[in-house]
């Protein structure tokens, strides 16, 4: 029991670390595109709490709640409306697999012998933060001071998705129905309603 | 960081170039078709201002701002100047050949002068975060630049391949980025060499992250074996984009290069300079083979651009100032190069017609010697014939290899040029000395296009005759 207390972040991590690997593995094999999403959400949630464990708390939440809330979501609106076939997209999958597999343990393995596991794990622990430090804040004061002008590229690179996006998708079709407020407002009666002089009828069942 | 003033004075060009490119997306929202022509002149004004700034800053000032993320020197000021005034040539070629297509936006010059702003940046980065940015910045802007004719599916297609390899580039990129930080623990540039001052120089990290950041460079410049992407995209964009790509980007990419390997990993230049070895001396080969077999001039172009990133690595490889001075010349040099020949395609384009076979310019020399000349002096320069200034651009390049020792290398470089020389001289002699076979091969009117390409084939005659002032600017860049 006493075990378990002393190493309880260390659990917690290869918990989170496992699922997190798990989900990604489940992300490239389930069938379902849908499922592969979800699991990819999974995938992120789990990272969300490992970074929580290395005290970056601001990282974690931005992890959530932009790429679980923002990002997948629309990745889930795409999928569904894509109507994706998954047959078509597996074909060669087995046939290529060894190839694949190859190549992945190799590159692997070259990089734990070259970055070395046993070295990293030599580097610190990151410090025991002091009582009511918020990382947050932290960030924050970075961001705005130190990275000020990045910040602001960073805006630029954003304005010019947004041009490039309504380029490359805007197309003004003629013919095409839609509101012009201004003519709605300016509209005159007279062409609306056209008023018509009748002669007058008696009233239904009277005398003529 | 207290905000000081001195801090917005030095990037006083980027302040113009943003303010000027954000108050233009109003005006162009307003002005429509009409207005375009406003938007043309305005554009191009920008960049003169723009490169005006840098002047009133004074070419000589050395600073660091922003907490060390921006960078000022020498070095950026001349690619600025430079790549300003290519884009600015490259925009006064392009409005005949869009208006004829239905391009003619204002998207275009939008998307132009934020890739400029991106290269600005890009050159005067003085951290890690800043050269991710700066190359984001300037490579979106270029994708979305390909796509825009997007009714065309040849430049669809070369609108993702560029997109789907550019990402991957910037992936192995940042990538070789976060282990440099890894092993460094600094983002910043200089301080990166500081930190690794010490250290091994085969520390398995910084061995790989070399090897990431040189791979994400050679993608970017386009250097043999990471140019597959470079004849696909060059063909299928619009011509006018082509010409916008082919030049001012790879002064950037230069200035990323440099800041990257000479900056923070000079330590390390005995590896680097092999690596970059093996890249030129298969990018001069690739390049000048391949580019002998096309019939399309713009993937002759891209082949032959292949085989001049290779002569501007052979600079950079030799790791000293000579080095980089001959580098930094050859590439200015280049792009005015590139951004002419690319303008000749547009001066003989017009509606329904491209220009873009090398038959197309059979007999050009009938129809209007000055044309036909301009090319002779482009295509002329291109192959390094003496006295125009492709030719001082690879001598002052192979001055520095030779002093660096690697005379091999030089050898290659020559015999490669002097097979190189056959597909330009091919082009001169299909101008000359063929018949013409196609009545609507008459340049265009646009005077604009005309002054502006003379000036740039008369200047390949011009530097080359008087090419100490800019190689001195070039030598005094790194001292």
């Amino acid at each position: 029991m006493e075990l378990i207390v002393n190493n309880i972040e260390l659990i917690a991590f290869y918990l989170f670390a496992g699922i997190a690997t798990a989900a990604a593995l489940a992300v490239i094999t389930v069938r379902n595109p849908v499922y592969a999403v979800l699991f990819l959400v999974l995938t992120f949630f789990s990272t969300a709490c490992v970074w929580l464990l290395a005290r970056a708390e601001f990282l974690a939440i931005v992890l959530v709640l932009v790429y679980v809330g923002a990002v997948m979501v629309l990745f889930l609106f795409v999928v569904m409306m894509l109507d994706v076939r998954t047959d078509k997209v597996r074909e060669g999958f087995i046939r290529f697999l060894p190839v694949g597999v190859l190549v992945a343990t190799a590159m692997l393995v070259q990089m734990i012998m070259m970055i070395g596991v046993q070295r990293l794990a030599t580097l610190p622990l990151p410090a025991e933060v002091p009582e009511g430090y918020s990382s947050t804040e932290a960030v924050g004061m970075a961001l705005f001071t130190d990275y000020i002008l990045p910040f602001e590229i960073a805006a630029l690179i954003l304005t010019v998705a947004i041009i490039a996006a309504i380029a490359l998708t805007l197309r003004r079709r003629p013919g095409t129905k839609h509101q012009d407020v201004g003519d709605q407002v300016r509209v005159d009666p007279a062409s609306r309603l056209r008023m018509v002089s009748m002669r007058s009828e008696g009233k239904p069942g009277g005398k003529p | 960081m207290i905000f000081a003033h001195a801090d917005l004075n030095l990037i006083l060009p980027e302040l113009v170039l943003v303010t000027g490119t954000l108050a233009l997306l109003l005006f162009d929202l307003f002005a429509r078709q009409n207005g375009r022509w406003m938007t043309h002149i305005l554009a191009i004004l920008l960049l003169v201002l723009a490169a005006a700034s840098v002047l009133a800053q004074g070419m000589g000032l050395t600073a660091s701002g922003w907490s060390g993320v921006y960078e000022r020197d020498v070095l950026s000021a001349v690619l600025k100047l430079a790549i300003y005034g290519v884009s600015a040539l490259c925009l006064l070629y392009a409005r005949p050949y869009l208006a004829d297509r239905r391009l003619w936006s204002g998207e275009f010059y939008l998307l132009v002068l934020f890739s400029v702003t991106g290269m600005s940046i890009l050159v005067s980065a003085g951290s890690l975060v800043t050269v991710y940015l700066g190359l984001e910045l300037m490579a979106l802007s270029t994708y979305a630049l390909v796509a825009l004719d997007r009714d065309n599916r040849k430049a669809s297609e070369a609108a993702i391949k560029y997109f789907v390899l550019g990402a991957l580039a910037s992936g192995i990129l940042l990538y070789g980025l976060s282990m440099l930080y890894g092993a460094s623990g600094t983002l910043d540039l200089g301080e990166i060499a500081l930190a690794l001052g010490g250290s091994q120089p085969t520390e398995p990290l910084m061995a790989f992250g070399l090897a990431f950041i040189i791979v994400g460079i050679a993608f970017k410049l386009g250097a043999a074996p990471f140019h597959m992407w470079l004849p696909d995209v060059y063909e299928g964009s619009p011509t006018a984009v082509t010409t916008f790509i082919g030049s001012a980007p790879k002064l950037a990419a230069f200035g990323m290069a440099w800041r990257l390997l000479d900056t923070s990993l000079g330590g390390l230049s005995e590896q680097w300079g092999d690596m970059l070895a093996l890249l030129a001396l298969a990018s001069l080969a690739v390049g000048n083979l391949a580019a002998l077999v096309q019939t399309n001039l713009k993937r002759m172009l891209a082949y032959s651009t292949v085989s001049h990133v290779g002569f501007l690595l052979l600079g950079l490889l030799h790791g000293g100032a000579n080095g980089y001075a001959a580098a930094l010349f050859y590439a200015i040099v280049y792009a005015l190069m590139s951004a002419g020949a690319f303008g000749m395609i547009l001066w003989l384009a017009r509606e329904g017609f491209e220009a873009e076979e090398i038959d197309d310019f059979k007999g050009l020399n009938q129809r209007s010697p000055w044309a036909a000349f301009i090319m002779l002096l482009l295509m002329a320069s291109l192959a390094g014939i003496p006295p125009l200034v492709g030719f001082f651009g690879k001598l002052v390049v192979l001055q520095a290899v030779i002093e660096s020792g690697r005379l091999w290398l030089a050898i290659a470089a020559v015999i490669f040029a002097v097979i190189g020389a056959y597909y330009y001289l091919r082009v001169i002699k299909v101008m000359y000395f063929d018949q013409s076979t196609d009545e609507r091969l008459i340049p265009a009117t646009d005077t604009g296009l005309r002054i502006g390409l003379s000036a740039n084939g008369l200047a390949q005659l011009g530097l080359g005759l008087f090419a100490g002032p800019l190689l001195a600017w070039c030598v005094r860049a790194f001292l």
